[in-house]
């Protein structure tokens, strides 16, 4: 795609309204010879419109990074099969050809990965690795392109940017690493930015700088971006549509405010009353899902969170109730997965005022 | 529990005066001279209580891992005191050290890292009381084990299993029962819960909690998460570059912090709460943590501090004053900014102030080069 600049407002679809990119009904199956497959990613449906931020939350092994993977089309091709449809654009990408994914990939969609320093190239420059997409993607010649990587790089607030452009990923802190890779995913003004915990490996006061950038480049630019995290309170300040995973499905899907404020599935309730937080005394019990997320069981059995759940009865388990559990409507904008919700905040003195409008 | 016959009964169980840890930065490749120190801790005071809890605070390559594992002697400090329980850990040989390590014990982040993937959890829980001589005979020994697996709540099948067989929070559960296996009454907690989920992690704080409470344990947690050192500690001390530059009681320090370090840690951490994220107001602090290899002049602070003022800042060193009863402050500016006479500048400013010396981790210096050889002594991972 031929921007005019990075980041400059004005996005190319008028109609805001159509979104950037829909995922629907997405699974992601791991196979290996000689033993039962996993599935990673179950029936997961999701879009993202221009400008908007969502949040895949869940916690490690959730599916929420494969989710990703799958959308970006960089999901290994052997031993995965990969179902379902993500359009980006209303362009189909599952099962398109290489060339045309490489295409799109770093031009009209851009990951940010959570380790910057192993997704540089250490033996590379930095200046070599930001202007690479220029030439790729914009066509740039040389010297254009180590023009426009400065001021990509000054655009993300990387001081000093061209004597950066010289400099290795080693030489570079992590915090600016982070940068540089923000700035290489930015190059072309992507319609579509996925970040897979771009501030975990960061100190607090480094990963509010990131979330600021973040924050900006999508209110300036009208990028559409996908984040994942586990952190919730990344998602509270960040996300506008919040979309809770556990082991491969969604179970939970609502606006900000109303998740934190009226959580209704167990498993989200429970992970906001798990979390320590600032704004409680000491001594404030913490209280935690049983278990871990290994205990889940197959979803084709029942709810893969009732083993841990205190809410759980019998006919969360499929052989009582006949059915699985389906993701259904809950109220306006909220879609639920749960037999047995809660009615009540779990967290006492938390989550403040109840449908806090945003 | 708390108090030991033998000792001093009241009296902080663990202090320490004027610690400093400096690794050498080497050169050359025949000759081995040494051409500076990064100061992992340089200048720390603290001091615990019998049955509470320290929480220490700060960004990584603060020194905190490196003051916590001088604190065992498990890196040599090179300067300064610890004085655990009257005796001066510092100053022992290697035998009383030995011994003395019975009664101070550690846990550390990474479990899978910490405990031997070839040994199944009844050796690796009997190891411990084996090196000291305890436990007694075999029957004994057995019995002792399946006590430490009840209290951290693990089922006694565990013992024949490898560390390897376990989830993330189950494996901390191991390391901490070996830790509080021998009896200890200090235990040092590295990061304890940042490797792990948060409803897992909210089960290992509980559980260290609960450990306190029936053994009479003194803790002295290091985290760089502010929301789980506010939930377990009883007094916080914060780390920058370092030294400590405030100490409080939990409550004091997140009611009220007064350094500009800690008011802008703190209104970094994202909260889970969608209303307080959008109203509260964010300090962004310019640029990265200065190399502690060639720390700034002054207070060490002041190339990112937003409330930096022309005098004193640049050239003074700040001393902790105490300017709340056991609220501990280093920072020349304190009071003006507490009440409000001082107002911060924004992020850009400060780096438009201090031009190119905000720069990242030691990217300016000449010492540049070695930064990388130096990186992994002052941060343990």
């Amino acid at each position: 795609m031929n921007g005019s600049t990075a980041f400059s407002a004005a996005p190319r679809h008028a109609a805001s309204t159509t979104p950037v990119l829909e995922v629907e009904d997405l699974s992601v199956r791991f196979t290996r010879r000689g033993e039962a497959g996993t599935q990673a990613v179950d029936g997961v449906s999701f879009s993202v419109a221009p400008g908007e931020t969502i949040g895949l939350v869940g916690e490690s092994g959730c599916g929420k990074s494969v989710t990703s993977l799958a959308v970006m089309g960089l999901l290994p091709k052997r031993g995965v099969q990969v179902a379902g449809s993500v359009r980006l654009d209303g362009q189909e990408l599952l099962g398109a050809g290489d060339r045309a994914l490489r295409k799109l990939r770093g031009a009209d969609m851009a990951m940010v990965f959570q380790d910057p320093l192993s997704s540089l190239n250490p033996t590379v420059t930095i200046g070599v690795q930001v202007t690479e997409v220029l030439k790729e993607h914009r066509g740039m010649s040389g010297k254009e392109a180590t023009e426009e990587a400065a001021d990509l790089l000054d655009r993300v607030g990387i001081p000093d940017p061209r004597r950066r452009l010289g400099e290795y990923p080693h030489q570079l802190s992590g915090g600016m690493r982070q940068r540089a890779l923000i700035a290489m995913a930015l190059a072309c003004s992507p319609r579509l930015l996925i970040a897979d915990e771009p501030t975990t490996a960061l100190d607090v006061t480094i990963q509010a700088q990131i979330l600021e950038l973040l924050r900006e480049l999508v209110q300036g630019s009208g990028t559409a971006l996908v984040m994942i995290t586990h952190d919730l309170g990344v998602v509270a300040g960040l996300c506008d549509r919040v979309h809770v995973m556990y082991a491969g499905r969604i179970i939970e899907t609502a606006d900000r405010g109303d998740l934190f404020a009226r959580p209704r599935h167990p498993y989200t309730g429970g992970l906001l009353a798990s979390v320590p937080r600032l704004d409680t005394t000491r001594g404030t019990p913490l209280t935690p899902i049983r278990g871990s997320a290994r205990d889940a069981i197959p979803w084709a059995q029942g709810c893969a969170f009732a083993p841990r759940c205190d809410s759980g009865r019998d006919d969360c388990l499929t052989e009582v109730a006949g059915s699985t559990v389906p993701l259904e409507s809950d109220g306006a904008g909220r879609e639920l997965r749960c037999r047995h919700p809660l009615t009540v905040p779990p967290v006492a003195g938390s989550p403040t005022t109840p449908g806090a409008d945003r | 529990m708390t108090t030991e016959p033998t000792s001093p009964a009241s009296g902080p169980l663990l202090q320490v005066q004027g610690l400093q840890v400096h690794f050498p930065i080497r050169r050359g490749l025949f000759v081995d001279r040494t051409v500076g120190h990064v100061r992992a801790v340089d200048g720390v005071d603290l001091s615990i209580d019998r049955g509470t809890t320290y929480g220490l605070v700060g960004e990584s390559g603060c020194g905190k891992s490196t003051l916590g594992r001088a604190i065992l002697r498990l890196t040599e400090p090179t300067a300064g005191k610890v004085l655990f329980d009257g005796t001066d850990v510092a100053s022992l040989k290697p035998e009383p050290m030995r011994h003395m390590r019975r009664r101070m014990q550690m846990v550390f982040q990474d479990p899978l890292g910490s405990l031997d993937p070839r040994q199944d959890v009844e050796s690796l829980l009997a190891e411990p009381l084996h090196a000291h001589g305890l436990g007694g005979d075999k029957p004994a020994i057995a019995r002792r084990l399946r006590e430490l697996l009840d209290a951290v709540g693990l089922p006694e099948a565990a013992l024949r299993r490898y560390p390897h067989e376990f989830s993330g929070g189950q494996r901390q559960r191991i390391g901490i029962a070996r830790a509080i296996t021998v009896e200890p009454d200090l235990l040092i907690a590295d990061e304890p819960v940042s490797a792990l989920d948060v409803s897992v992690q909210a089960q290992v704080l509980n559980l260290l909690e609960e450990l306190q409470e029936r053994l009479g344990l003194t803790y002295l947690v290091i985290a760089h998460d502010l929301a789980v050192v506010r939930h377990i500690s009883d007094v916080v001390g914060v780390m920058y570059l370092g030294s400590l530059v405030e100490q409080a009681p939990a409550d004091a320090l997140y009611e009220a912090p007064l350094h500009p370090y800690t008011r802008a840690l703190m209104s970094a951490v994202p909260v889970p709460d969608p209303v307080l994220e959008d109203s509260r107001e964010r300090i962004l602090l310019s640029g990265d943590l200065p190399s502690p290899a060639n720390p700034p002049s002054g207070c060490r602070f002041h190339t990112r501090c937003p409330w930096r003022q022309e005098t004193r800042c640049d050239d003074e060193v700040p001393v902790l004053r105490e300017l709340a009863p056991l609220h501990l402050v280093s920072c020349h500016w304190a009071e003006d900014i507490r009440d409000g006479r001082l107002l911060p500048k924004s992020a850009d400013e400060v780096a438009a102030i201090q031009g190119v010396s905000v720069g990242p981790t030691g990217a300016d210096q000449p010492v540049d080069s070695m930064i990388g050889g130096v990186d992994e002594p002052v941060e343990f991972r």
